[in-house]
């Protein structure tokens, strides 16, 4: 039997992701049309064995509750939040809840972060750790990065013949490897007396010395365990050369968007939208694929849509719309004319006629192998806003015949004029 | 009566257009800036109408004969070998202009008004002296030279941006001369705001007339923008008739007959559009001038902006900030240009966000 935890922080955490992460937690955020932990959860349910999902984290229950009752009504399999009472870290959580995740004797359990993508080829990750036998505690799985790129991650040296990690360090000062940490692990359930004794000996250090402003059960799975398990023949690294990338600011949303789109066309064709009629579907306008659109959405037939959009639930597109590189989430409005280009339009927002919403799309440098998302910092060094995604935060109202380029609005905002290279508060 | 246009050179302000075109055929609400003119003068009984150019203009003079044939006006060409200000062209053209004793018209060739040149002829023969200016009044004299003038009309000086009110009328650039005045300009390049008329002011032989209406020096793209819309206002209260009323349309526009305008269209206020010309499904154009058989696609929205002959302007386009296109532009789909003077014959396929020259 294998269980599953997902580890999804709280709501001091992905502050980068504002203001989309404002009314909304950010594991719930629907990128290609899912809210983002259930793209890791459709990973689980596809592991044979595989039997419970736990989500740990620190948001209040009352946020994510609406979502467990949804997935356990939408899939067969038990699914749980359990809340921390404060933020403990990576494996802080894990040791927390070690019971929950024992209980019934698991041969392994993954653990995902939240905010990482993927196609999360969780059954080779299981495979791999069951072929190292026993002595294998950890099994990380493992992507190459550029050399350069590489220091904002965790970074793993192996043994070539063996895959076992013989140095890791979380986010190096200077060049360690180029293979890094996904974020995605098979543990076996001996981990906890690791994690134990990093424990153990925390809370000694604070009785014995009184320092630690922490909480004394904050345990960083990176820096204090699998640090520590490098070199000792039970952390081990599978390498995958797949798609992967972390969700840390709202414009890796959009880049997230196409690829999870892009894997639809694999794993859930019947995801996207056809420009022609298929069977039972009609055409609901000119797409340009990959388009995902929440069926409870109304789009006029002259909009022209794509590629790489998602539409959400009660989203009013209207005559002559054009939609690119964009995520429309619920109950937005757009009106006749306008132009959505590499934007994200928050929940009940409306943009106007013959309006055009303009972003600057951040990727990774096509150019050079391995590039991961740069996840630029909000203003240059002359103090500038950097060209990036444009925002709308839930209930924005964008008046018709204006250009919004380059800006972030907050909730609540009804602009009069036209913005360009702002953040709108 | 005679008339002589101070055409002058190459139109440099005016460009890009004036790369394809010389300044006065460009059409200003659908007639050439220069057939303004010269139908007015017409108007006011002129039958021979001199142009000053300080360049070869073979097309100008083909496009324009066949125009004056139609008027009933002979039109010829005084060729400045160097330029020669806007009192030489005077000198030059003295055989011409004293075949008779009539008094003849001067204009600066980028003026667009209601051209009064009747009332004009008829104040300049009341008061019986050598000259009359056209004066309209502006906002901010400062800005400019103004004249100023007693109660009789009769000129008294000029004074260079007024530190002081002194007085609002500025010189608008049409005159009326007796054929005497040539003898005060030598042919050499002369300036007649500055050498010839504080002269003339002096000896009590200028008078002022003063301007009723608008009156807007189009030379630039800016003002060639304000002066349509003061046009279109003018055209509303005196010939509302020939004002497009199809739908989808707001205030002022003028569309000619043989365009086309596709469905669910936003046009104007203020807006021109030329023969041959091709508005899609539901564009949106603003105070705009789009020239002889240019193509807007569906879904763009234009403000500001001067569209060349035969551009293409592609489907949810974003124009605005005194863009200029020249002559067979092509502006690629879903692009924003902000303040681009676009150089003929260009193909646009990434965005302008800031006012940008496209050479």
């Amino acid at each position: 039997m294998l269980k599953a935890v997902i580890l999804i922080g709280g709501p001091q955490k992905g502050t980068r992701f504002r203001p989309l992460s404002l009314d909304i937690p950010k594991p719930l955020f629907p990128v290609a049309g899912l809210p983002l932990i259930q793209h890791h959860i459709e990973a689980c349910i596809a592991v044979e064995g595989l039997k419970e999902i736990l989500l740990i984290g620190y948001y209040p229950v009352s946020q994510i509750q609406q979502f467990v009752n949804d997935m356990n009504q939408q899939y067969n399999i038990i699914i749980r939040y359990l809340q921390e009472f404060t933020a403990l870290g990576t494996a802080g959580g894990l040791y927390h809840f070690r019971d929950q995740i024992r209980c019934g004797n698991p041969d392994a359990f993954f653990v995902m972060n939240g905010d990482v993508c993927s196609d999360f080829p969780l059954q080779e990750v299981y495979s791999f750790h069951k072929e190292k036998g026993n002595k294998a505690l950890v099994t990380i799985m493992g992507t190459e990065a550029t050399r350069q790129q590489s220091l904002n991650y965790g970074c793993i040296a192996t043994d070539k013949a063996t895959q076992e990690v013989t140095h890791y360090v979380e986010k190096p000062s200077s060049y360690v490897s180029t293979l890094i940490n996904c974020g995605i692990y098979a543990f076996s359930v001996d981990i906890f007396h690791i994690i134990g004794e990093a424990f153990i000996a925390k809370q000694q250090d604070f009785y014995r010395n009184g320092n630690g402003a922490k909480e004394t059960g904050y345990i960083e799975l990176e820096k204090e365990v699998l640090s520590l398990l490098a070199g000792s023949g039970k952390l081990f690294a599978f390498q995958v050369n797949n798609w992967w990338s972390q969700l840390k600011t709202a414009g890796s949303a959009i880049y997230a968007n196409r690829h999870y789109l892009e894997l639809y066309r694999s794993k859930h064709p019947e995801r996207l939208c056809q420009n022609a009629a298929v069977g039972n579907n009609t055409k609901i306008c000119n797409i340009l694929p990959d388009v995902y659109i929440h069926a409870s959405a109304t789009i006029h037939p002259t909009a022209l849509i794509g590629p790489n959009v998602s539409i959400g639930p009660g989203v009013t597109v209207g005559p002559g719309v054009r939609i690119r590189e964009s995520i429309i989430l619920a109950d937005a409005v757009i009106e006749n004319h306008s132009l959505v280009l590499h934007s994200i339009v928050g929940h009940n927002s409306r943009v106007g006629r013959w309006t055009r919403v303009e972003g600057t799309p951040s990727d990774p440098d096509p150019n050079k192998p391995f590039a991961k998302m740069e996840n630029p910092p909000l203003f240059n060094h002359d103090g500038r806003l950097n060209p990036s995604i444009t925002i709308l935060g839930c209930y924005v109202s964008v008046p018709s015949e204006t250009i919004l380029l380059n800006s972030v609005v907050l909730p609540h905002k009804e602009l009069t004029r036209s913005f360009k290279n702002e953040i709108i508060l | 009566m005679r008339a002589l246009i101070l055409v002058g050179g190459y139109g440099t302000r005016l460009r890009p257009l004036t790369l394809s075109r010389p300044k006065p055929l460009v059409e200003f609400a659908n007639k050439p800036i220069l057939l303004h003119q010269i139908e007015a003068l017409v108007e006011a009984g002129v039958i021979e109408v001199i142009l000053a150019v300080s360049y070869r203009a073979e097309q100008m003079e083909e496009e324009l004969s066949l125009e004056a044939k139609k008027l009933g006006v002979s039109i010829v060409f005084s060729h400045e070998t160097e330029p020669l200000g806007t009192a030489g062209p005077i000198a030059l053209a003295r055989d011409i202009l004293k075949k008779s004793d009539d008094p003849f018209f001067v204009l600066n060739s980028d003026i667009i008004c209601e051209f009064p040149f009747k009332e004009l002829a008829l104040f300049h023969k009341q008061h019986g002296r050598e000259g009359t200016i056209v004066v309209t009044k502006v906002e901010e004299p400062s800005k400019y030279g103004v004249v100023v003038y007693n109660e009789f009309n009769a000129i008294q000086s000029f004074v260079e941006k007024p530190q002081e009110f002194i007085s609002n009328k500025i010189n608008a650039g049409l005159y009326i001369l007796n054929p005497t005045v040539i003898d005060r300009i030598k042919l050499q390049p002369t300036s007649i705001e500055k050498e010839v008329f504080p002269d003339m002011a002096k000896d009590g032989h200028l008078y002022a007339f003063e301007l009723e209406g608008f009156w807007m020096d189009v030379g630039q793209p800016k003002d060639f923008l304000s002066g349509m819309c003061m046009y279109l206002k003018s055209l509303r209260r005196k010939d509302p008739d020939r004002l497009y009323k199809g739908p989808g349309v707001v205030g002022n526009v003028l569309v000619d007959s043989t365009a086309k305008i596709g469905a669910n269209c936003q046009i104007g206020p203020n807006v021109t559009i030329g023969p041959g010309a091709v508005i899609e499904d539901g564009a949106c154009i603003k105070r705009c001038t789009i020239l002889r058989d240019a193509t807007i696609r569906s879904h763009s929205w234009l403000e500001n902006c001067i569209i060349g002959w035969r551009c293409t302007v592609g489907r949810w386009v974003r124009m605005e900030g005194i863009t200029v296109l020249g002559e067979d532009v092509i502006v690629k789909d879903e692009l924003y240009i902000n303040g681009g003077q676009v150089l003929p014959h260009k193909n646009i396929a990434s965005s302008v966000p800031e006012p940008q020259i496209i050479m």
